[in-house]
């Protein structure tokens, strides 16, 4: 995973609340087996309207999205997070988000920081009057800014935020750990199932 | 004396392997389920990395997302999918997965699946790369869906960094009236816990209601705990969980059962343990739901009408509601019955088991589907279809005009051919009416199978409390 320090631009602002996993990317676009490519599929059935914020010209290749309550709820589908990253979102700053998009962003190393909502429409506002108006986020620091003029602190995962500033495999962490997993295996009940004998020919139809 | 714990602090410690101040718990993962969509990219990041699966014997595969529900015999039209399903097949085959294939009559929906062998159990850990594994919360496990890198981190290392979630009690108190199902019950909480109700949290669902209800129907419950907002939703295991599983596949069986049942019977959450969130919901005023909206907590009682936006309480509930009827193509005011649909979907893992098609029987038993619907039923396994056949619903289905298909995820998120067109109505037993979730444009109501089933005759929808 790349690190995450700083992210500095303007923002794209949807303004919309409970936006599902299935608008950012259409499931049509899961069948691919790759993990990048995804961006100019990103709010596919939505940017068939030329005027959507994604399509309008100010906006294009903005590192910041805001969103109203609950972004990325709905399906766990971890595309959704590829294709905002790789339509250039770095970070997006929300009211609230659905879990599993969230965990999910914090293991591509997308930044999501959750506002008070009077902050969330105030940054809305400004960024549809302002198009090319400038957010700076500092992940360290933990604050929103702009300018000098206004500054908002935002909660973060301790752990997290040191992942991200560190830019650290989170499956590299855990097997630091390998003998707890092995020891914990020695001592976990011997009655739980196992697909050991699952097989994978028998019972055929046809 | 030791503190009262909820179920969900008595799984969690079982399993947590390594726990560090400042630091997520390192939880170990008992069943992993894997599917063709999620998977991919994660078997990639193994061999990028020289990594193995750690326990193949803990992990299980089947192909349900995006396999056509069509005769499987004929070539698979759609390049993607087909490319999709082989690469499944080469990594299990590569690390030794056991993989229920299209042609195994063990096949279906992940979430189907696990359960009607018995590989799900009380207090156990399991995963998948979907979000409906909350499902398996019906028998007291906790289970939750994970993205894809997550998917990668515990075929690796058979474990999940979790931090500990709040838990939420969801007790649901009184009697069912006739005619009204599970499905109604979860639509009813989610209408009133809204679309994030749940965030951050696992839910337990405890009273009456719950308790009365069967294996399958607290599966249709657990599975939609998602669509409120909480990764996890669980059900304390009780005689009925025990029963269910008593010589399934992998129960354990003889002096094993007997010891496993005596675990079990500790699974719940202790008398006076301290929920971070409790709601109450009378069941005896619960009616058969119909979504009318573009979430699933946009639904009112067969018998309402389509909401007025203009009586939201805030502007932004109030635009969402806007936006919504006019994406569902509704006026407020109009009676849900007077409502006419085009397709009806009766499957998915939310209502694709053999006592959903078993109700949905009994409204469509010598009817016809109206002229102007198209219905299909969707069995959620190779084993529940061979049930239904059985037992001659199929028989039942095809007399009254349904199509009959083989089993998979079909129309509940089209990844596969069955799609609804643009401006399509569906009445769908399904989890999701999300803005084009099944294809397009589609509008999409969520119902249950009964709900489903009178519709498809009616053409319109129904009170079945009227018909049965």
């Amino acid at each position: 995973m790349k690190e995450v320090k700083q992210v500095r631009g303007n923002a794209i602002p949807l303004n919309r609340a409970d936006v599902d996993t299935d608008q950012i990317i259409p499931k049509q676009f899961l069948k691919r087996i790759e993990r990048t490519g995804y961006g100019e599929f990103a709010f596919f059935d939505w940017r068939k309207d030329d005027d959507f914020i994604t399509n309008r010209p100010q906006y294009q290749g903005a590192p910041i999205m805001l969103a109203q309550q609950n972004f990325g709820c709905g399906s766990s589908r971890e595309h959704a997070v590829w294709a905002l990253e790789d339509m250039g979102v770095e970070a997006i700053i929300a009211p609230s988000f659905g879990d599993i998009f969230r965990n999910n962003c914090s293991k591509v190393g997308l930044l999501t920081i959750q506002l008070d909502q009077d902050d969330v429409d105030y940054l809305m506002s400004r960024a549809e009057e302002l198009p090319e108006g400038e957010i700076v986020i500092n992940l360290e620091n933990q604050t929103v800014m702009i300018g000098s003029d206004w500054s908002r602190q935002f909660k973060i995962d301790e752990f997290v935020k040191h992942r991200l500033l560190n830019g650290l495999d989170d499956i590299g962490i855990t097997l630091a750990n390998e003998e707890k997993i092995s020891s914990f295996e020695e001592i976990r009940s011997i009655f739980l199932p196992s697909t050991d004998q699952a097989g994978q020919d028998n019972l055929k139809i046809n | 004396m030791t503190q009262p714990q909820t179920i969900v602090d008595k799984i969690w410690e079982q399993h947590v392997v390594h726990a560090e101040q400042g630091k997520p718990d390192l939880l170990y993962i008992d069943l992993h389920l894997v599917h063709e969509v999620t998977s991919p990219q994660a078997f990639d990041g193994l061999r990028m990395t020289n990594r193995s699966v750690r326990r193949p014997d803990l992990t299980l595969a089947t192909v349900d997302h995006n396999v056509p529900t069509t005769d499987r015999t004929l070539p698979n039209p759609d390049p993607l999918s087909t490319q999709q399903i082989e690469v499944l097949r080469t990594n299990c085959n590569d690390f030794d997965i056991p993989l229920w294939d299209i042609f195994d009559l063990r096949q279906g929906i992940v979430h189907i699946i696990s359960p009607e062998h018995g590989l799900t159990q009380p207090g156990m850990t399991i995963v998948c790369g979907d979000s409906h594994t909350s499902t398996h919360g019906a028998f007291g496990a906790l289970a939750f869906g994970i993205g894809t890198s997550e998917v990668e981190h515990v075929l690796a290392t058979q474990t999940l960094p979790q931090s500990r979630p709040k838990t939420m009690s969801v007790e649901v108190t009184g009697e069912l009236g006739v005619g009204v199902t599970a499905k109604d019950v979860i639509l009813a909480i989610i209408q009133r816990t809204g679309v994030d109700g749940g965030v951050g949290h696992v839910i337990e669902y405890r009273g009456d209601v719950i308790r009365n209800l069967s294996m399958e129907e607290r599966m249709t419950v657990c599975n939609m705990t998602i669509e409120g907002g909480a990764r996890a939703g669980l059900i304390a295991p009780d005689e009925k969980t025990f029963q269910y599983l008593r010589g399934k596949e992998f129960s354990p069986s003889g002096l094993d059962w007997d010891r496993q049942v005596e675990n079990w019977k500790k699974l719940v959450s202790d008398d006076g343990a301290i929920f971070d969130k409790s709601i109450v919901l009378d069941g005896n005023n619960i009616a058969p739901h119909v979504t009318w909206g573009t979430t699933p907590a946009q639904s009112v009682p067969v018998s309402d009408v389509v909401p007025n936006p203009d009586d939201a309480t805030t502007a932004s509930s109030r635009e969402t509601a806007q936006r919504a009827l006019k994406y569902m193509g509704l006026e407020a005011g109009t009676a849900i019955t007077d409502i006419g649909i085009d397709r009806v979907f009766i499957g998915s893992c939310t209502n694709g088991r053999i006592e959903d098609l078993r109700r949905a029987a009994t409204i469509i038993d010598g009817q016809k589907v109206s002229s102007s619907v198209n219905a299909m039923i969707v069995p959620g396994s190779g084993k529940v279809k061979q049930q239904a056949e059985e037992e001659g619903l199929d028989v039942i289905f095809k007399d009254a005009g349904f199509e009959w298909r083989e089993p998979g995820c079909s129309m509940c998120l089209g990844m596969n051919p069955d799609i609804l067109l643009p401006q399509e109505r569906c009445a769908s037993t399904s989890n999701r009416n999300f803005e084009g979730r099944q294809g397009a444009g589609g509008r999409t109501h969520l119902v249950s199978p009964e709900m489903a089933a009178a519709a498809a005759i009616s053409g319109n929808f129904v009170d079945v409390r009227e018909i049965i």
